[in-house]
């Protein structure tokens, strides 16, 4: 794929089952290259506020993984899909199981947030055989052997997280962000997302290093108040902006 | 130098355990493990925290045979007081070894899940005590339900912290402080309150909490020049249940865990009618251990039920997931009227006010006294005081 890539994450569900399909068809056409498609949970740790309210409205409304499946393969774009979710729903459902699924419905690649390496061994064979990517994640306080480790054991791409704490908007784009996507050893894409919500930290963390950027609060907050047009400006912008981002990476010297 | 990756089976307790953390945490959560594998075995440390246990917890807590109860059931009946713990339950032991371990982690501020405020109380007494700032997650619901605990949280300086995210319970609770501590680790320790979550908790809480059972397994030798034909204890997480059952898993003693019944084994929608994880749940990943969870088909974790809000949990330890699997320990359920029974009972006949929560175990050895044997340790994990609003609105209804 060419990169810059603009990775966009919405809650499966939410506001409705029935809405997903459309919503995925139209971010695709707004600009996003990889669509990383939620499934919620009663008990989302890694999220923040944002993102657990649009998991609990998604479960209110009747979303479950067999509609969740539905609503994926309905989502027919020529970007590939992207299951982001628990492990204990993959774990209720059966690896194997949930794999084929996967596959079936188009997604290409899991990531599984609350599952480590250390404990991914049998999902990371299922996945194999399926042919799906089980993508890892990294953080700014994972140590550099550790790292080393998990970058060698995803595959498709590594989930930079940019800062400390859960999902969820935030003003600024640290020094820390950059730093750790600096130390990330090369070999894979390297996607950044925790935080980043306007254009600006879009091209920021381009800029910074990352081959992706993902926007997933700012995108639910949206959908939240209804504001699906602003939804579609905002993930425009965003591509644009990255874009520009790329070619300032390795400005021509004079 | 501590290691960054590490052997999962290391973890586990068979196939339960582990760690089921998001990355930021992985980091935090095998710097207490590495800190904790340090101190286990240090003099120093031992010596510091068997001087608050003696001076400041109050303990040995006796082991008291009691005659009416005893009388009543046709056999030798003793109770294990942890209802004398200062603060008026168990969680204080585990409570002290964890701030112990924070101190010398060099953390300044602790954090903390309460469901019934038992744990929360604990961790706001040592924060007091050895220089904490303490901040407590507890659900709205269960602030509204345990109005007495928050004040004495407040009293001695923590900061409640009211969660209003899904069921605004324990189990709510228990992800908001994991959030805080996401963001929060370079000087914040999360003072895990039962034998669950991702290792080395369930570890290291039934290693603090073990000297329950050690101290019983010396009283019950000298008062009876025996050991006991069973031990019944109840169970939400498992804190108290693995602190007494621990030092006897080798002997040839009946475990008894009591879970809540609470209004039966059924469940609506989103609702289990119990907290009996051993008994209804089955296998999933929660907190960060795979263990026995209460979940619907997809995998959403259910709210719990149960009239003891330090019972009222949708999931077990994990080593009591095991140790039931192995035959070990036998899973057993107390409803709400059980427990209420064991509660009235245990004070009209010993004048001794349990928690409602170990009442359930009371109850349940009301109730099938043939189980016991001739001789039986029922551990009285806590005092009923706080339970005392909780009863009355019930028998009102």
């Amino acid at each position: 794929m060419k990169k810059p890539l603009l990775i966009v994450y919405i809650c499966a569900g939410d506001p409705t089952p029935e809405a997903t399909p459309d919503l995925v068809r139209r971010l695709a056409r707004a600009g996003a290259d990889i669509i990383e498609l939620g499934l919620p949970h009663s008990d989302p740790v890694a999220d923040g506020p944002t993102i657990q309210a649009a998991a609990q409205r998604a479960i209110a409304a009747g979303m479950n993984t067999d509609i969740y499946f539905k609503a994926a393969a309905e989502a027919d774009v020529d970007i590939p899909k992207v299951f982001m979710g628990y492990y204990n729903m993959i774990y209720a459902r059966g690896l194997e199981r949930f794999v084929r699924d996967c596959a079936s419905s188009g997604i290409t690649g899991m990531i599984v947030p609350d599952l480590p390496p250390e404990e991914a061994g049998p999902l990371q064979e299922a996945s194999r055989s399926a042919g799906v990517d089980l993508i890892f994640l990294a953080a700014p306080n994972t140590p550099q052997e550790r790292l080393e480790m998990i970058r060698a054991q995803t595959s498709g791409f590594l989930y930079l997280v940019a800062r400390a704490g859960v999902t969820g908007a935030r003003s600024d784009i640290l020094q820390g962000t950059r730093d750790f996507i600096a130390r990330v050893p090369q070999g894979v894409p390297r996607a950044v997302g925790f935080g980043i919500s306007t254009p600006k930290q879009a091209a920021e963390v381009i800029r910074a290093g990352a081959d992706a950027a993902i926007v997933g609060s700012a995108c639910v907050d949206l959908i939240a108040r209804g504001e699906i047009e602003q939804l579609m400006q905002l993930v425009r912008e965003m591509k644009e902006a990255i874009t520009e981002a790329e070619k300032d990476k390795n400005p021509i010297v004079c | 130098m501590i290691s960054q990756t590490y052997d999962a089976d290391d973890t586990k307790f068979g196939r339960y355990g582990g760690r089921f953390v998001p990355e930021i945490l992985m980091p935090p959560v095998m710097e207490v493990a590495e800190a904790y594998e340090r101190l286990r075995t240090s003099q120093d440390f031992r010596a510091d925290l068997d001087g608050l246990l003696k001076s400041f917890a109050g303990r040995p807590t006796p082991l008291y045979h009691a005659r009416n109860l005893s009388r009543k059931l046709g056999r030798q009946i003793y109770l294990k007081r942890e209802d004398l713990v200062h603060g008026g339950a168990h969680k204080l032991n585990n409570t002290l070894g964890q701030a112990l371990v924070a101190k010398r982690m060099g953390k300044t501020r602790l954090i903390a899940e309460t469901g019934a405020g038992q744990h929360g109380v604990a961790t706001a007494i040592v924060g007091a005590n050895l220089g904490f700032d303490v901040q407590v997650y507890m659900g709205e619901v269960d602030i509204k339900r345990q109005k007495m605990n928050v004040y004495r949280m407040e009293l001695m300086g923590a900061e409640v912290i009211p969660v209003r995210s899904g069921s605004r319970t324990l189990k709510d609770a228990i992800n908001e402080a994991f959030r805080d501590w996401a963001a929060t680790f370079d000087h914040t320790y999360y003072l895990f309150g039962t034998a669950a979550g991702p290792h080395p908790y369930p570890a290291m809480v039934r290693d603090f909490q073990s000297v329950i059972g050690r101290e019983a397994k010396e009283q019950i030798r000298e008062a009876d020049g025996q050991l006991p034909e069973s031990i019944a204890a109840c169970v939400g997480g498992g804190s108290n249940a693995m602190g007494i059952f621990a030092p006897f898993l080798k002997d040839d003693v009946r475990l008894i865990a009591v879970e809540a019944g609470g209004r039966g084994r059924g469940r609506t929608e989103r609702t289990a009618d119990n907290g009996a994880s051993l008994g209804c749940g089955t296998d999933g990943v929660l907190h960060g251990a795979l263990t026995r969870i209460l979940q619907d088909p997809f995998g959403q974790i259910l709210e719990s039920y149960s009239l003891a809000a330090g019972l009222d949990y949708p999931g077990v330890g994990p080593e009591l997931a095991y140790l039931t699997e192995k035959g070990r320990v036998i899973p057993r359920m107390a409803d709400d009227k059980t427990a209420l029974r064991g509660f009235r009972e245990l004070s009209s006949l010993e004048g001794i006010i349990p928690a409602l929560e170990s009442a359930h175990a009371v109850g349940y050895a009301l109730q099938n006294p043939e189980e016991l044997g001739e001789m039986a340790i029922i551990n009285i994990s806590g005092r009923g005081d706080k339970d005392l609003q909780t009863v009355m609105e019930y028998e009102n209804l």
